[in-house]
């Protein structure tokens, strides 16, 4: 590969560190104007990219290089995107920090949620689950590293039609307006629009707390039920998502802007999306381990639901869907008796969050 | 009483050793004070050349803009002399502002000239005011006034303090007590005397009463560090005392009344370049006292701002090694402040807005300043300094040699956090948020070097007592009850304070309080101790056990500001 990136500041590369299916939608949008460096862990997949320039039966752009180095990635590149899912992010944040620097800007594309303890407690010791107990990304980055300059992307971005090229739009957020900047003008393009936002951890939350609903959506669906339904699902889910989002730390604006609403609204009505489809096959009947161990990449839903079930208990909030929810993914709740729950709910304000 | 002196005195070397600090740089002419007020006159050229070069990339560099700019200044300033002015306000202040007044009336008439020139006339409008701030902020400090001040304050002070622990007129010239027993420096003392001659310090300290200034001022020449400058508010210079303190001590003058662009931007550049120039500085980041007897929970970030500034400056000019700023925070502890009970009001009264408060009686005038400052030294009641580890200006904790290290010990080069494509480069917006998260880290280190008082523990278990047995009033309906209704027994009191102290010892244990040493003893004798000072100089005073051995306090509302001392650490959890 081509090592002379690594000397001149000029055209220095983008890094991209995790190359799922988003992963490699946004290396290919990064490539439309510059050079990518991936990093992966899997030796294979490192040699698949740079010689056949494809991962896992996707195309990548033919300019784009990968290693397996992470002290190689960080010296090589200012800017980097992890796109790696909740579970492994922490630890190779862990890996990477030896090799980050304050200059490093990091715009991370994961929408899950990470439990953080004290050493020597878990969840079966641990009395309450509070709110720095679970870490959206960008807190694990202020955790594990040194770096500050941190962003997200969050909004509707199936990665099946990011590769497609078709017509689409994203939201990065950070509290650095110049990491919002370096973003727009990495990604804009005719077909891609990108809008800013300084209220991250509304923007995270957002993209996190969706998951929940668009598993609930799925299910619905999955019982064959109706639009009706669905509408009803969705703006509840919308008011039990802000409520959420704000005890932990979001503002409501921004979860009525792309990485809200939008996202809430593609994800709860497209087959694409991993969390819809997990819903679907629950409500068919299937068992969650089955479906789990069925999929290639991660429903960050599930995680979520089960950090989010930890966190109400700890507060005086009530989150109907997510509870039920919880009921349904791992205490054998039947799909339909949670919907009858749901509908017997003593809840008959439509919105009062703007209060 | 007598036991508890003997505690005090015994107790002493629990974590605090009293050292004979050498002063680090011996020869006045090398103070950064020293060498700044010779160049007084180039430094505030300096600074008027900045702020105004500051102002013009606010306003754009468009006339409109500068013009409005000015004509609201103007604005403010005659309201602010029709309405509040002081004694130490300077007598050609009305015809200065006409003069302005004048200026700007006949520009903005003038249609004959062009509007470059019009803008350069402005800027010379903005030159001269900008000019009158600089040299109306920029500290006066003399040398010998410095070394008449620290020995006024250390001899006065220990003479007054064997006089009254040493019994006997004859002990007013025994050695036996000095300072230092009576103001315990704890904590990183050889930290920042290392750092003071790598970089700049910048101190910042908790702030509960005006007496901060004079004991902040007293601790770093006892740690013999130069003298730092820092600005304090314009009001106190209307006291003579004060005044010649401060000046002594090299204080810059902050007026907070006024609030216009203009003299806060002369303001920032002035700290700005101070720091910039080598010059230790101390900031009280709350603003002004302290008005509930919390610790300071949010910070203002105006002067904070300009710390980063100065350390951004430092590498452009490409000054690695000696431009390095450290932030050291500092927490001073009392067993009593004067001006609580105005305080405490002042803070009931307001209703979270943003006023002009008139300072309260007690600093008024330097008699009664002088009254209290005999009574305080004659009567014994501690004080504790905790200097804090010092951080760089994004909070991380600097090693002995000054070099930031990450939660893992590793290093970390400051510079990258202003770097961008390899170059270090101006974002103000970066810089806020920086400012706000080094605001933040400040505060997380006052709740650490925080030093829990016998006072503050028995202020606290009483004042949530009360507050449980009457969970139904609101805090306000609370603070109206009559004082004589209210009563605890004692072995409720004490059970409750043994569950506090437990809980503060475990806090402490965590690292996230500290404990004063006569915390140490059994909890009668702490429950004891704290009684005896809490609050101790106040006519009525906060708590004290009745004839009947109840609890009782005479004002609540001084109860309720000497428990707020704990507020933050989660404790109401307890009981």
């Amino acid at each position: 590969m081509d090592m002379n990136w690594k000397k001149s500041s000029e055209n220095k590369p983008i890094g991209v560190i995790g190359i799922g299916s988003f992963g490699t939608a946004i290396s290919n949008l990064l490539a439309e104007k510059n050079n990518v460096l991936v990093y992966a862990r899997d030796e294979a997949v490192v040699e698949a990219i740079n010689k056949t320039h494809m991962v896992k039966n996707r195309k990548l752009a033919s300019s784009i290089r990968a290693t397996t180095d992470p002290e190689l990635i960080c010296d090589s590149c200012n800017v980097m995107f992890p796109m790696i899912p909740s579970s492994a992010f922490r630890e190779v944040m862990k890996r990477f920090a030896p090799y980050l620097h304050p200059y490093h800007f990091l715009i991370h594309g994961t929408k899950g949620l990470s439990l953080n303890l004290p050493e020597g407690k878990d969840l079966g010791n641990i009395k309450k689950i509070q709110r720095k107990n679970i870490c959206t990304m960008s807190e694990v980055i202020m955790d594990e590293t040194v770096v500050e300059r941190i962003g997200c992307l969050a909004g509707p971005n199936l990665a099946k039609e990011l590769l497609e090229n078709q017509p689409g739009a994203t939201v990065i957020a950070s509290r650095y307006n110049e990491v919002i900047r370096e973003g727009q003008q990495l990604l804009r393009s005719d077909n891609f629009q990108v809008y800013g936002n300084s209220d991250i951890i509304g923007v995270e939350l957002s993209g996190v707390l969706k998951n929940i609903i668009a598993i609930a959506s799925g299910a619905l669906s999955g019982l064959g039920l109706g639009d009706n339904a669905k509408g009803l699902l969705i703006s509840r889910g919308m008011v039990e998502l802000v409520y959420l989002g704000k005890a932990m730390g979001g503002s409501t604006k921004s979860f009525l802007g792309l990485a809200g609403v939008g996202d809430l609204v593609t994800t709860c009505n497209s087959t694409l999306s991993r969390n819809y489809t997990l819903g679907f096959r629950l409500a068919k009947g299937e068992k969650l381990t089955d479906i789990v161990a069925d999929m290639e990449e991660v429903a960050e839903g599930v995680n979520t639901v089960k950090l989010i079930k930890l966190f109400l208990e700890s507060t005086d909030l009530r989150a109907p869907i997510t509870e039920n929810l919880y009921k349904v993914l791992f205490e054998d709740l039947k799909v339909e008796a949670a919907l009858q729950y749901l509908m017997k709910f003593p809840i008959y304000t439509d919105i009062d969050f703007f209060d | 009483m007598v036991i508890f002196e003997q505690l005090n005195d015994i107790n002493l070397t629990d974590d605090y050793i009293k050292h004979q600090y050498e002063p680090i740089l011996p020869k006045k002419d090398e103070w950064p004070v020293v060498k700044l007020s010779k160049s007084r006159k180039e430094f505030i050229q300096q600074v008027v050349e900045s702020s105004v070069g500051n102002i013009k990339g606010l306003t754009g560099n468009q006339l409109q803009a500068l013009k409005e700019g000015l004509e609201i200044t103007l604005f403010k300033e005659r309201m602010r002399i029709k309405q509040n002015s002081w004694a130490v306000d300077p007598d050609d202040e009305m015809e200065f502002w006409a003069e302005v007044k004048a200026a700007l009336l006949a520009l903005d008439s003038d249609q004959q000239i062009e509007d470059e020139k019009k803008k350069q006339q402005y800027f010379e409008v903005l030159t001269r005011i900008t000019k009158r701030y600089a040299e109306e902020i920029a500290s006066n400090f003399k040398h010998s006034h410095y070394k008449l001040t620290k020995r006024f304050v250390s001899f006065g002070f220990s003479r007054l303090l064997n006089t009254s622990r040493a019994k006997g007129f004859k002990s007013i010239f025994s050695n036996r007590y000095r300072l230092q027993d009576k103001i315990q420096i704890i904590g990183e003392t050889d930290q920042i005397r290392e750092l003071a001659s790598k970089g700049t310090i910048v101190m910042v300290p908790t702030h509960f009463s005006n007496l901060d200034s004079i004991l902040i001022g007293w601790t770093i020449s006892t740690l013999g560090l130069p003298p730092f400058i820092y600005g304090a508010g314009l009001n106190l210079f209307n006291i003579q005392i004060f005044a010649y303190f401060m000046n002594a001590l090299g204080a810059y003058k902050v007026d907070r009344r006024k609030k216009n662009q203009v003299y806060l931007e002369t303001l920032k550049t002035y700290s700005r370049e101070a720091i910039q120039f080598g010059c230790h500085s101390l900031f009280f980041p709350g603003g002004t006292r302290s008005r509930s007897g919390n610790i300071e929970s949010k910070v203002k970030l105006g002067l904070l701002s300009t710390a980063i500034e100065a350390q951004r400056a430092n590498y452009q000019k490409g000054e690695t090694e000696s431009g390095k700023v450290f932030i050291v925070p500092v927490a001073i502890n009392y067993h009593f402040v004067l001006e609580a009970p105005s305080l405490i009001k002042e803070h009931l009264n307001s209703t979270g807005q943003e006023r002009y408060y008139s300072e309260s009686d007690e600093f008024s005038t330097s008699y009664k300043i002088s009254k209290f400052l005999v009574k305080f030294f004659t009567k014994g009641s501690d004080i504790s300094v905790s200097i804090g580890k010092a951080m760089d200006i994004l909070g991380n904790y600097v090693d002995a040699e000054g070099n930031s290290r990450d939660a893992h010990g590793r290093s970390i080069d400051c510079k990258d956090y202003f770097m961008v494509d390899e170059k270090v480069n101006v974002d103000l917006q970066r810089e806020e948020e920086y400012s706000k998260k080094l605001g933040k880290r400040i505060v997380e280190e006052f709740h650490k070097i925080n030093r829990v008082f016998s006072s503050h523990l028995v202020a606290f278990t009483a004042f949530r007592l009360l507050k449980r047995e009457n969970n139904k009033l609101d805090l306000f309906s609370l603070l109206r009850l009559p004082e004589e209704d209210l009563f605890l027994p004692y072995d409720t009191f004490k059970e409750a304070c043994g569950l506090v102290l437990a809980r503060i010892q475990q806090l402490r244990e965590e690292g996230a309080v500290h404990m004063a040493p006569h915390m140490n003893a059994g909890l009668e004798e702490i429950i004891q101790h704290g009684l005896q000072n809490v609050g101790m100089y106040h006519a009525k005073r906060p708590l004290k056990k009745n004839e009947v051995g109840n609890i009782v306090t005479e004002d609540i509302s001084l109860l309720y500001y000497y428990h707020n001392r704990l507020d933050g650490y989660e404790l109401e959890k307890i009981i």
